[in-house]
């Protein structure tokens, strides 16, 4: 579905993002990793064929088999759901069919007729993958889509994205959550531009190496002597553990993925090694 | 330190309605000294609308607010932080006017310090700033004065896991040196930093007590699959609701046994099993409208 070998991306011939490479099959999830200005944005584009790479190759599907939800500006605020649907689907050349299958599937029937600029945060990112998905993409491409949206939504949204991978959809998503990322087949975790760790959830956590903290070390140190592998860290159980503090010395090994990529950044950022 | 002076803020039977909606009904919340509170909801669950009563910028309809041992008033204003979602920083003056007209506001005297990378942007707009140098700022102004009482709104939406661990160490900080801290989120991961959470849906308390407590014995099937489309399909011809999750397919809610019913002609599952719910799981169940209150 997407090939990527030795990509370079950037703007203005300034590179943003350093040596990617991407195998992903067709109904497979991946998610992007990182936090500001890591590159998750301009990845996006490059696959939805928006951004030409500065460097390396790129096969995509065809763009008319693509569907984007970028994380600003995915819809119009000013149109009604109704409308942000019709616009959808004159803009992929579509019918002017009805919306009301896609409304209920959405649980969006009883917003029909209002702005979308008074949505909540979960229904408008509904309403933005319901565009995204008005022509029936085979690559989902979503840009932080449950950024500021609640729980409730948060799992609704995952529902809508289980039935399209279901139908065989391949979805890529850029996420700093990384409970979302570990529902993923394929996890890219990206600092700075450069991609630092690239696997399988479990893998990422395999290969991601522990980190000893002295005390000298910059704020970070204390970062995970803190909530609950602390309030549940008991001498005893040794495989739990995953904070260890010992005087001014804080052990630490990468027990999930929120761990590992945290661990991963501090390293690329040269704060441990 | 008395049991009156250990708490902060005290919110009890607190009642906000508009004209036949009832926004928050029949809360009550409160944070001690070196305390930090979750308040968790759902959007319109009225996580905001009861901050503001608590914080004396909004009259409740029914309830009373003790804060700082009295009603709200001027002077207590000058005891709290407070980071609502919008942030509140002034985006078309710099960072430096910011600090400065905080400084006065508060009467610190003097700019707050440590600002991280923030520190390098004094002379720059605000609305030129990155979104998490932004909140980092609107965190930094927030403590500058040494609160009493620090109320954050979504502290992390949209900042990067690195970013988060380092906003949680502040927040830590705060509360070790004395300040009481009530923070919603929307992201259950961090929820269990906090020592005490309250769940709210439709402005009831539905949950209140520590991640473990809420969670209980709530349990979520999982299977193990290399084929998540498949075991979707399977399930969602069998009505079941089940989501994407860590190499497989979880089903929360149903009894395993109809899951293997379901999926015993499915070839490509390799497992089938059961894991206690993640808070996030519980508290998608607790949010369903026939919740009862606690």
């Amino acid at each position: 579905m997407i090939t990527a070998d030795q990509l370079t991306l950037g703007y203005g011939g300034v590179a943003v993002v350093r040596g990617l490479n991407l195998r992903v099959a067709a109904g497979q999830v991946v998610a992007l990793v990182g936090g500001d200005a890591a590159g998750k944005t301009t990845i996006v584009r490059a696959l939805a064929g928006r951004l030409r790479p500065l460097e390396g190759s790129l096969d995509l599907p065809d763009r008319a088999r693509i569907g984007v939800m970028p994380a600003v500006g995915a819809v119009f605020a000013d149109l009604t759901v109704v409308e942000n649907l019709e616009f959808a689907s004159a803009a992929h050349g579509l019918g002017r069919g009805s919306h009301e299958e896609v409304l209920t599937r959405m649980g969006l029937t009883q917003a029909a007729d209002r702005l979308a600029g008074r949505l909540s945060g979960g229904m408008r990112q509904k309403l933005g993958l319901a565009m995204a998905l008005s022509h029936r993409p085979r690559l989902l491409l979503l840009d932080e889509p449950t950024t500021g949206v609640d729980p409730v939504s948060r799992a609704e949204i995952w529902r809508l994205l289980s039935e399209q991978v279901s139908a065989g959809t391949t979805v890529v998503l850029a996420t700093t959550y990384l409970d979302e990322a570990a529902r993923a087949a394929l996890v890219v975790v990206l600092d700075d531009g450069a991609v630092i760790q690239q696997g399988t959830p479990a893998a990422i956590c395999r290969h991601t190496p522990g980190v000893i903290l002295s005390g000298g070390a910059p704020v970070t140190s204390q970062a995970w002597r803190r909530g609950r592998s602390w309030h549940s860290w008991q001498p005893d159980r040794g495989a739990d553990t995953r904070t260890i503090v010992d005087g001014h010395k804080v052990t630490v090994i990468p027990a999930d993925l929120e761990d590992a990529v945290i661990v991963a950044a501090l390293h690329h950022q040269g704060v441990v090694t | 330190m008395n049991a009156v002076d250990d708490c902060v803020v005290q919110g009890l039977g607190l009642t906000r309605r508009y004209g036949s909606f009832t926004a928050v009904d029949n809360v009550d919340l409160s944070v001690d000294t070196g305390q930090i509170v979750g308040l968790l909801g759902a959007n319109g669950a009225g996580k905001t609308t009861l901050i503001r009563m608590l914080l004396g910028l909004l009259r409740p309809t029914a309830g009373t607010v003790a804060l700082l041992g009295g009603p709200p008033s001027r002077h207590t204003r000058r005891m709290l932080g407070y980071v609502p979602q919008g942030l509140g920083l002034y985006t078309d003056l710099t960072v430096a006017e910011n600090r400065r007209f905080h400084a006065s506001a508060f009467h610190t005297g003097d700019t707050p310090g440590d600002l991280a990378d923030v520190d390098d942007h004094d002379g720059r707009l605000v609305a030129d700033l990155s979104l998490g140098q932004q909140r980092r700022l609107a965190f930094a102004l927030a403590i500058a004065h040494e609160p009493r009482l620090l109320v954050l709104d979504e502290p992390t939406s949209g900042v990067g896991p690195l970013g988060r661990a380092r906003l949680w160490d502040s927040i830590h900080d705060s509360a070790d040196a004395g300040t009481g801290v009530l923070v919603t989120t929307h992201y259950l991961s961090e929820a269990e930093q906090c020592e005490q959470l309250v769940m709210m849906a439709a402005g009831r308390v539905v949950a209140r007590g520590t991640a473990t407590q809420i969670i209980g014995d709530t349990q979520v099937v999982d299977v193990t699959t290399g084929d998540q489309a498949r075991v979707l399909t399977a399930l969602a011809d069998a009505g079941m609701v089940a989501s994407l999750d860590a190499g497989g397919v979880a089903v929360p809610g149903v009894d395993q046994k109809r899951v293997r019913a379901v999926l015993a002609n499915t070839s490509s599952v390799d497992d089938i099993g059961v894991r206690p719910a993640t808070l996030e799981e519980r508290f998608v169940e607790l949010a369903r409208p026939t919740s009862t209150p606690v």
